[in-house]
């Protein structure tokens, strides 16, 4: 008989896999050999659980006990101790939030009970590896039922529309159109292709990259359903080779599907053929512009071309082509499963379904939450992610990457929902959302992102390639404190023709940072320009560090850490800093135990 | 992969492995008391048997697992059932033959087998 009755579930993804979970893994196994325990309990390999601040993470099941930031050296306790006599290390507990105690269960806690898992649903959940644990978790029974039961495509189409579900890449277009257009579309040959944008490129972004590492099937069984309604038979996804892990994943799920003759020829006796390849982007933002992408599967240069005609109409090697993204593909297999309708039911009037974030920057809980559209950042800031930490203040959270803007504290009763962000100057984005604390000076935000999208830049159109680099030109001159009034009017302006001007996506969207950050946080650039101040102290031109003569107990702490031996003074005696050594590293600073170094 | 069939099958010798993860509030908890007094008194085939018997009837929203010591050694092996809502039922001197009669009394039909709990033993 079947013994196993104990499942101990270790995260796989890239967060838990670079704190060592693989060497946990490895003792576990080796642990539970040693306790003759291999035949009753079993490691399971899977995706990111979310919670990426305390990993690496470990849950044990039946009791569903969740072990965070486990160490090799724990394993041995566990295994002893909940394994062989079946009690649970309270050591190592999810602590939980302050009022409630240790936690057993994770969807107990805080950062559980405020989300909804859709695209989500199987990441932590099952073994990414095993095409048969995600055929147990209701997968491929979508595919299964279209496909047996030849209903048809435009039936399928139908479903998709029904359900409300817009593009998760970033703009939202709703998707059931989208598979309508490249439906409709005629090609000369009769050949249309499937492609997925795995290229996720915002910094901070890494939505995409968990489900293909934690759920990949889930894409592929969409990817065919899509195949099946549009007429097309061969499939691209286009992921970046910096995700190694995802890459490995979807390989093995690839090769999966098709010894199970889940891709191939005559799936499930039904007559439709589909096979999927993978394309491997060499890490260019651009390329996960659409019209770049396909460039690039072609062989060619990833550059954007002109829109219309539109993908759906003349895209890959020029046939009608449907791209989506892996967060709007990984909604797909849920909606059949559990109903058009049930998906419609969730999220707002105009945006549906749930979208997931990778919460980052000033935040305690670092990591993956997935939120019903509609659910406002004050939820997502302090419930799930635990607020600001250190007792610093919020003060921005910025969504969309480098083509997002910031939203103020001020606003954050917004409702999260495409129309929303967008109205106040932001934009869903694919989902990174970075939390700023008053540390941060936005001015140096908006200098980031343009630097980035210099970097980025493919240079096709000149908007983008001089326009962007002469913004951060002017950027760089208000924080080096050579702004002068009238550059403000000019950042505006010249935002407005990149807006206007730019030949794709990443042009058209790359002054969004500076000019939502002007528009919300206009006093702080003011204050560089008249002032000559950066108010969150960040700007090195802009700030000076003295010593407070009568704090100073010259115990000469800060000059023997001081790279440059900027500061000087006797012992006991206060010290003073030479500006003209001075650096601004701030290492003085973190070395005095009396409060003493002031910066300005 | 010919037909729904063959994907069906899959699935359901799926389902049971993966049910074991799910921890809801809502399931019944049968924990085998496993520490060296339970082990030395045989609580392993009972264990053991628990686990087939809850496969073999196919039940769901059942979790088996094991405790440590709980303090009557000389009753072992001793099985506790949590079942929602209700108050814990222990059963003592427990055998692997007795197990069948547990999960259909008890767990299935919510008939507790009193001649096995510990106050008919007392």
């Amino acid at each position: 008989m079947n013994m196993i009755r104990s499942h101990i579930l270790v995260c796989t993804g890239t967060g838990c896999s670079s704190s060592d979970s693989p060497k946990i893994i490895a003792e576990f196994e080796r642990q539970l050999l040693e306790h003759g325990m291999d035949r009753e309990a079993k490691v399971v390999r899977t995706g990111c659980f979310g919670l990426c601040a305390l990993g690496p993470i470990v849950t044990v099941y039946p009791e569903g006990a969740c072990y965070t930031h486990v160490t090799v050296d724990d394993v041995a306790e566990i295994v002893s101790e909940h394994i062989v006599k079946g009690r649970i290390v309270k050591r190592l507990l999810h602590k939980g939030d302050e009022d409630q105690g240790p936690v057993t269960s994770l969807a107990e806690t805080q950062f559980y009970k405020h989300q909804k898992r859709i695209a989500l649903r199987n990441c932590g959940v099952i073994n990414p590896e095993s095409i048969d644990e995600y055929i147990g978790v209701d997968g491929y029974a979508a595919l299964g039922r279209i496909l047996t039961e030849q209903i048809p495509p435009q039936q399928v189409i139908d479903t998709v529309k029904a359900s409300g579900l817009r593009g998760r890449g970033g703009a939202g277009f709703p998707t059931g159109q989208k598979w309508q257009f490249t439906y409709d579309a005629v090609s000369p040959d009769g050949v249309k292709f499937v492609c997925c944008n795995a290229d996720e490129g915002d910094p901070g972004a890494f939505m995409d990259r968990s489900v293909l590492e934690g759920d990949p099937h889930s894409v592929i069984e969409a990817m065919t359903i899509a195949g099946y309604a549009v007429g097309a038979h061969q499939g691209y996804i286009y992921v970046r080779a910096e995700y190694p892990i995802a890459v490995k994943r979807l390989e093995t799920a690839i090769q999966q599907a098709k010894e199970y003759g889940l891709l191939g020829s005559n799936i499930f006796e039904s007559g439709f053929d589909f096979d999927l390849e993978l394309r491997l982007g060499a890490g260019a933002f651009v390329c996960g512009e659409e019209t770049a992408l396909m460039r690039s599967i072609e062989g060619m240069r990833g550059e954007p071309k002109t829109r219309p005609p539109f993908p759906a109409v003349k895209g890959l090697f020029d046939r009608p082509t449907l791209l989506n993204n892996v967060e709007t593909y990984a909604n797909i297999t849920w909606i059949f499963n559990n109903g058009a309708d049930k998906f419609a039911a969730i999220g707002t009037e105009k945006s549906k379904g749930t979208k997931v974030f990778a919460l980052g920057g000033k935040i305690t809980n670092t990591g993956l939450v997935e939120i019903p559209m509609g659910t406002t950042l004050r939820t997502v800031v302090e419930d799930i992610g635990g607020g600001v930490p250190n007792g610093k203040k919020f003060k921005a959270a910025q969504t969309g990457g480098p083509s997002g803007g910031c939203i103020p504290a001020s606003l954050i009763d917004t409702p999260i929902d495409y129309e929303s962000l967008g109205a106040i100057g932001s934009m869903m984005g694919s989902g990174g959302l970075i939390i700023m604390d008053e540390d941060n000076c936005m001015v140096d935000i908006a200098k980031f992102f343009l630097e980035f999208i210099v970097d980025e830049s493919c240079g096709k159109c000149s908007p983008c390639r001089i326009g962007t680099k002469r913004l951060l030109g002017l950027l760089n001159k208000i924080c080096e404190g050579n702004g002068e009034p009238e550059d403000l009017d000019a950042l505006e302006e010249l935002c407005e023709h990149i807006k206007q001007s730019a030949l794709c996506g990443l042009g058209q969207t790359a002054p969004n940072p500076v000019l939502s950050t002007l528009k919300h946080f206009r006093d702080e650039y003011e204050a560089h320009v008249y002032e000559k101040r950066c108010p969150a102290g960040v700007c090195k031109a802009l700030i000076r560090y003295t010593v407070d003569p009568v704090k100073c107990k010259g115990c000469t702490r800060c000059a023997r850490s001081c790279p440059t031996g900027a500061i000087e003074g006797a012992v006991r005696a206060p010290h003073t800093i030479n500006q003209s050594k001075c650096i601004k590293c701030g290492a003085c600073m973190d070395q005095c135990r009396f409060d003493a170094i002031q910066k300005q | 992969m010919k037909s729904l069939a063959e994907l069906q099958a899959i699935r359901d010798r799926m389902q049971k492995q993966i049910d074991l993860r799910d921890a809801g509030d809502d399931r019944i908890r049968v924990v085998v008391g496993m520490a060296t007094c339970g082990i030395a008194a045989g609580a392993r085939p009972v264990l053991a048997a628990f686990l087939e018997e809850v496969e073999k009837r196919g039940l769901k929203n059942i979790s088996v697992s094991q405790t440590g010591c709980i303090g009557v050694c000389r009753l072992e092996p001793i099985v506790e059932v949590y079942v929602p809502g209700q108050e814990k039922v222990t059963y003592v001197k427990m055998t692997a033959d007795k197990v069948p009669g547990i999960v259909s009394e008890h767990l299935v039909n919510g008939r507790v087998v009193t001649e096995l709990t510990i106050g008919a033993a007392e």
